[in-house]
């Protein structure tokens, strides 16, 4: 845990953050897409974030915890139920003329993309002030 | 003479050091579930690690190997109680986290230029004008 570390530990959280990201930009992208059956219709999909502990303990002893990072342990798809509309004239209508809409919520993934963003930033200037630090340290004496 | 010239920097950089990284990874898992934001009490393991260099273990043999600094004791990770609990059990608050790394920051380079500072002073003297 060097000053080295904080370039994986920003890293992982900078991939994290993308895959969020890239799930809300999915979710937005299909906030209007309908199905005639309710198991089709696209779900909202959220990724779930894990600690990442550190089990490459150089000595072999207790690393006492130590976190390096965060990862996507998966994706998951939201299980609320998708919302049905009646509309007949619709090519995907089942028989009974309802279609079933996806249940992304947008309010919900756009302030997932704002605390995405925020979390990204912060990360980007931890990996900043950490490069400046050892720049630094690497001109000691100079 | 040169034994302990930069005083207690030397061992502060490499606390400092390794503190960015703990708070680094509070910031990495600020939107982790259930993650609970670390921190050291750093005046308690300076304290820990200025009194160890007194006892250090000695190298008589060579296949002895030194004991290494720099890592941290079992118990010296401490956890940060939250100003506010959130409902899904993260004790990470952002700008806390943020002041503490910007703190440790300045503390660092603080360390580091009493270092350079020293060297320079070291290079004046050793130059001989």
């Amino acid at each position: 845990m060097s000053l080295f570390s904080v370039f994986n530990i920003s890293g992982s959280a900078l991939n994290a953050q993308t895959i969020r990201l890239n799930t809300t930009a999915s979710n937005l992208a299909n906030a209007e897409s309908v199905d005639g059956d309710p198991a089709k219709v696209y779900r909202a999909r959220h990724p779930v974030f894990k600690t990442l502990m550190d089990t490459s303990d150089s000595d072999g002893g207790d690393s006492d915890g130590a976190v390096a990072g965060v990862r996507v342990l998966g994706i998951v798809e939201s299980t609320t139920p998708a919302p049905k509309r009646y509309e007949p004239n619709n090519p995907l209508a089942n028989k009974d003329g309802y279609v079933y809409m996806s249940n992304v919520n947008s309010i919900e993934e756009m302030t997932n993309m704002i605390s995405a963003n925020r979390s990204f930033t912060t990360n980007i200037d931890a990996m900043n002030t950490a490069r400046d630090l050892l720049l630094k340290t690497i001109s000691m004496g100079h | 003479m040169f034994d302990n010239i930069f005083g207690i920097h030397e061992s502060a950089l490499v606390l400092h050091g390794q503190r960015l990284s703990v708070l680094a990874n509070n910031l990495a898992n600020a939107d982790t579930p259930g993650y609970k934001a670390r921190d050291i009490d750093f005046a308690e393991v300076l304290a820990g690690a200025s009194s160890e260099a007194g006892l250090a273990v000695s190298v008589t043999d060579p296949g002895h190997i030194a004991a290494s600094g720099g890592e941290f004791a079992p118990g010296e990770l401490k956890y940060r109680n939250p100003y506010q609990a959130s409902l899904d059990g993260n004790t990470v608050e952002m700008p806390v986290e943020q002041a503490a790394f910007a703190e440790d920051n300045v503390r660092y380079q603080a360390s580091l230029t009493f270092i350079n500072n020293q060297i320079s002073d070291l290079q004046y003297v050793l130059s001989g004008q």
